[in-house]
Order: C-alpha cells, then structure tokens, then sequence
C-alpha cells in the first residue's frame, strides 16, 4: 500500500491560504479534524461537562416548581442551602452504615482483586497442555460477559428457599435445618458477596496479567535456570517485579472508584432483600434509592456529589503514591 | 530462516522449557485447579440451562435440578406462542445494541484519530478535555436531572443508547492504535495527493484499523446487551414496548405475572397454563445465549483490547 502510494505521479497542488504544504500542519487541517470530532465534543459537553455543572443540585434546596421548567425550579424556585444538604446527610443514620459497606467492601476487593488474579495467571502459564489452559481460561471468562441481572437469576437457582438447589441437596443430606431463608442470611451472604465479586472478575483480572506474563522474555528464565533459581524464586525476581506496572495501573483504577460500588452487585444480585439492607446499603443503592425510589433530590444529589468528589481525590492521591514508590508506573 | 531452522529452534526451545517448568505433581495439581475453577464458573449457567429445559411439573416437584424429572420444552413453545412481548423486548435489545455499537465507534474513532494526529493544534487541549471526565463526573443525580429534565430523555430509546455512548478510556484505546498501527507516511502522502481529513480517515484509516475496531465494537456490543441500569433508571415501568430483555428479566424477579399482567399486547385469558418457573429461566438463557455462543471466538480481541487498554493516558 505504502509503495503504491509513492509510485503514483503525485499531483500538484496549489498551496491553500494557510496552508504550508501539508507536513507540518495547517489551520485547514485542524479545522477538518475539528469538525470530524465536533460530535464527540458536543457529547462530552452535554453527558459529562454539563451534569459537572450539575453539581449545584447537591447545594441547593431543590423544590420542583410545576409547570415551569428545571433550570426555573432549580435556580429561581429553590433557595441556596450551602452545607445543608450535607449535614442532613450526615444525620441520617444510614449514612455511616453505607459509606462503612462501601469503603470495607471495596478495600477487600482491591487486595483480592490482585492477589487473585495474578496468583491464578502465573499458575495457569505454568501449565503443561496449553491446550486445558485456553479451555479453562474461555470458561472462566464467561461471567466477565454476563449481567448482574442474570447471575441473580443464576444465584437464585440455587439460594430459593423452596426450589433452590441447595435446600434440596442439604434436606436430603439431612444437614442444616429445612427450608433455610438464605436471602436473610446476612452473615452467608457477607462472604458470599465477596465470593460472587472474584468469581465474576477473576478471569477477566486473570487474561490482563496472563498477557503480561507472556509478554516476559522467555531468555530471563533461562538465564534465572542457569544460575539454578527455583521456580518460586522464578517467580518472586523476575515475574513479580515485570508484572508491577501493570499491577500499579489496575491498582490505581481500584483505589480511585473505592467510594464506588458495583450497583448490580449489591442490589441485582442480592434481589433486594430487605433483609440483607444491613450490608448491602452502599453508597450507589443510596443514591439510587433516594433519588428513584424516595424522590429525595435533596439528599441523594449531595450523597452522590461527595462521591465524585472523594472518588476524584483518591485517584490522584494514588497516583501519586505510585509515582512515590515507582516514578515509570503513575497512570498520569 | 529455513523450516528446517526453525524446527530445531522450537527443538532446543521445548528442551529448555523441559528444564524450566513445573514439576509434573505440581502440573497435575495446578490443571484440577484451574478444571474445578472452570466449572466452577460453567456450573451455574448450565443449571440454569437444565431447568429450562425441564418440565413445569419437574421444578414444581424437585425444585431446581440438574437432573429433571422430566424433561420438556413447553416453556420455549410457551415463549414461541405468546411471543408478541417477548419478541418486542428481543428486537429492542438487538435494536438498542446495533445502533449503540454504531454511534459509539463513530464517536470514539473520531476523536480518536483527531487526537493521534501530532500536528492537530488543539490536540493538547482535547486530550485534557476527554481526560478530565475520566477524573471526576457530576455523579448520578447531576446526569439524570439534565437527562430528564432537560434533554427530555425520559421515557425514550435514546435515554437507552447516548448516555453510555462515548467513553474516554475507549478513545484513549483508538488514539494509541492509530499512533502506533496507522503510518504516518500514509496519512502525509494521501494529504500532499489532495485528500481531506475526512477522507483520509474514512477511506485511509478506517480499513486498515479494523482490528481496533473490532475490539471496541465488541466491548460495546457486550456493554449495550447487558445493559439494565438505563432502562432502571429512564423508563417508567409501564412502558413495556421500550423494554430491553435485561430490564424484562428485573421486572420478571418478582412477579412472572408481569408477562401476562401488564402487558399491552395480551389478549385477556390468555395466561393459562403458563409454565411460570421454567419461563423465566427460559428468558435468561434466551438473553445469555447470543453472548455465551459468541464470545469464545471474539476473546482474543477482547484480549488485545485489553493489552492496548493498559497504557498510559
């Protein structure tokens, strides 16, 4: 393609106004990429930059004015509250309750979510048939590719009370007691939301490492063999230490949405149950239950703001610190 | 390098990876690993399967089992016979899939390219503009007022495809194929035959960056067919005719009336002898099918995706 391009007789062009030639950039050749982008441009402004103006919601006392429109209701029929929104948030009782869920629930997920992962990729590139490897490999990226929605269903299949398999199985195993109401079970499902997290993002974390690790020059191990290092010491030198950029960047991504919860997780998955509340209220099923269910804009505007604003902080915070440790590994 | 060459390459490569790899013990060990974890993740989707495939009396009797005590596919003719919803919220996946999948790639291709052109003045400028969002957004409250109040989206297809259709980090992915995939010399030889920018892109770029492409289109492919939280949020539940199948498995959660209760396109009586326990798992395994079929042989875009996602913003 490219010898083609060169042997065709090229044609002469006057040069344009503004136009030096072509090489070096013209203004005619940024006003065409512009207006090739324009579109994407205007999305941004109205799905990402105009609900950061939006943020004024969380400040004010929202009263619907009916019959008039949003911008009337929010910035002539709504007074200036400040912080008030805010401390009324504070108060609620359930506020501590979600933002404990949040912050424990995501803490854990980050550590297993590289333990895991990277454990199971360097096991799996040490398997002999490569060929049960990339089975294996296929199978457990599948959940990665299904909803929240329906792994509930999934779940549900076996946690029913009357036609769950597990009922089933332990009364004629004769263990546990009878008709067991799993979905009221908080200290089960404390754990099994944890379960359910790795077990859908384990093969998806796994294949991100595993690409890494068949990125490594083979002739380091070779090398490593030579001066007769183990297969752990293998590992601790020379696929660890390879692996850490890569780590650091899913490492900073982790800890930057730690005030964000997998909605489906904790609200599909769990079907609701009222009696799970106690571990499932986090901050996301606030928001969208103050906001779709209670109509409190009030409180579920400042609750979601002071997510994006803690979510934001924390991103930069992290890459900072792996900047601090490692200055090749920030993620900006 | 002759054949003959590259064998006994392979050759010494396979011997010193004799030397280096695992005891056979710990292979044995490590592959009943990795198969218990694969079934692991099999395991329910095939329960499910199973009792689709069983019979109302069945599940009514044992429960949910692997092994059914009869089997049947009176849900799937039940789904078949009374189809109009289930078609309805069928065609309105596929059709909320196709054009999402379209308006985004355009969306993103395009800045992305525009911001892999080194000699774009305002590409620094763009740059901060898509990475901005990426460190903070306005949050759920913000985007559903605007979206509702304003843009009006309430209640409408496009409240199902624009919000999710542009992302920064898929521009970012582009921006880096274009750099490091597209020659430059091609771009400039076409610019000095007279080629516009649009032209270049459209005619130049576009067919040698299917892979990028590919991958991109795959990630919204799956994103948008999974999608149930924009339904969640912007419709009311007595739309059913813009229902998407994710949105009419939540609402199935609870009540299998729904199918019948609800619904704008029964005609009254119709809901007899509905097989309502294996119905829904029925719908489930309708809605996982298309993607359970496909993505074995899309993983390895789905890969390089991922491998060209992991650089720098």
């Amino acid at each position: 393609m490219n010898k083609a391009l060169t042997q065709t007789p090229r044609k002469v062009v006057k040069p344009k106004k503004g136009d030096n030639g072509g090489s070096t950039g013209s203004s005619f050749d940024d006003v065409e990429l512009f207006l090739l982008h324009l579109p994407t441009t205007i999305w941004f402004l109205i799905f990402c930059y105009a609900p950061m103006f939006g943020v004024v919601i969380a400040f004010m006392n929202y009263k619907l004015a009916p019959g008039h429109s949003f911008l009337y209701s929010l910035f002539i029929n709504s007074r200036f509250s400040g912080l008030g929104n805010f401390r009324f948030l504070f108060n609620n009782p359930d506020f501590s309750i979600m933002l404990r869920n949040t912050i424990v629930y995501n803490l854990i997920f980050i550590v297993l979510g590289v333990v895991i992962p990277v454990t199971l990729a360097i096991l799996i590139s040490q398997m002999y048939s490569k060929k049960l490897a990339k089975v294996c490999q296929t199978m457990m990226f599948l959940p990665h590719f299904l909803s929240w929605v329906v792994i509930g269903y999934f779940v549900y299949a076996f946690l029913a009370t009357d036609k769950g398999l597990f009922n089933r199985v332990f009364t004629s195993l004769g263990i546990g007691e009878p008709k067991h109401q799993w979905y009221g079970d908080v200290p089960f499902w404390r754990w099994f939301l944890v379960f359910l997290s790795q077990w859908k993002g384990m093969g998806y974390g796994m294949v991100v490492y595993l690409a890494s690790i068949s990125g490594i020059d083979g002739e380091l191990y070779e090398a490593a063999l030579i001066d007769g290092a183990s297969k752990w010491k293998q590992t601790k030198y020379i696929t660890i230490p390879l692996l850490r950029p890569i780590m650091s960047i899913m490492l900073i991504l982790a800890v930057g949405s730690v005030f964000r919860s997998d909605f489906g997780l904790f609200y599909q998955a769990t079907r609701n149950d009222g009696r799970l509340v106690s571990i499932t209220n986090t901050i996301d099923v606030f928001v969208y239950k103050a906001l779709l269910v209670n109509s409190n804009i009030n409180i579920s505007s400042s609750s979601s703001f002071l997510q994006s604003v803690c979510g934001c902080i924390m991103v930069i915070v992290a890459n900072l610190a792996v900047k601090k440790i490692d200055p090749e590994a920030g993620l900006f | 390098m002759t054949t003959a060459e590259t064998k006994k390459v392979k050759k010494v490569g396979d011997a010193v990876l004799k030397y280096t790899r695992v005891s056979p013990v710990t292979n044995i060990f490590i592959s009943g690993l990795f198969i218990i974890l694969a079934l692991l993740c099999l395991m329910p989707a095939l329960l499910v399967l199973i009792v689709s495939f069983s019979s109302e009396n069945s599940v009514l009797n044992k429960g949910y089992s692997y092994i059914p005590l009869q089997w049947s596919v009176e849900s799937y003719a039940y789904l078949l016979h009374q189809s109009g919803y289930i078609t309805h919220s069928f065609i309105n996946s596929i059709g909320i899939t196709l054009v999402g999948t379209v308006i985004g790639l355009v969306l993103c291709s395009t800045m992305g390219y525009a911001l892999s052109r080194p000699n774009y003045r305002l590409r620094n400028f763009f740059t901060w503009f898509i990475f901005i969002p990426m460190l903070f957004s306005g949050g759920l409250v913000a985007s559903y007022m605007i979206n509702t109040q304003i843009l009006g989206m309430k209640n409408t297809y496009a409240a199902l495809v624009f919000p999710m259709c542009c992302s920064s980090f898929y521009i970012i992915i582009m921006r880096t194929f274009f750099q490091t995939s597209v020659p430059d010399a091609i771009i400039e030889s076409a610019k000095i035959d007279g080629a516009r920018q649009i032209r270049i892109f459209a005619q130049i770029v576009l067919p040698i960056s299917l892979p990028a492409i590919a991958t991109i289109g795959l990630f919204y492919t799956f994103a948008y067919w999974n999608d149930w939280m924009l339904a969640m949020y912007y419709l009311n539940t007595n739309r059913q005719d813009l229902f998407p199948m994710q949105y009419v498995l939540i609402n199935l959660e609870n009540n299998i009336d729904f199918l019948t209760r609800n619904s704008q396109f029964m005609t009254p009586g119709e809901n007899t002898n509905l097989p309502s326990e294996t119905v829904r798992m029925t719908m489930v395994v309708i809605s996982v099918v298309p993607i359970a079929c496909s993505y074995p042989f899309f993983q390895k875009y789905f890969i390089s995706g991922l491998t060209i996602g992991a650089v720098k913003g």
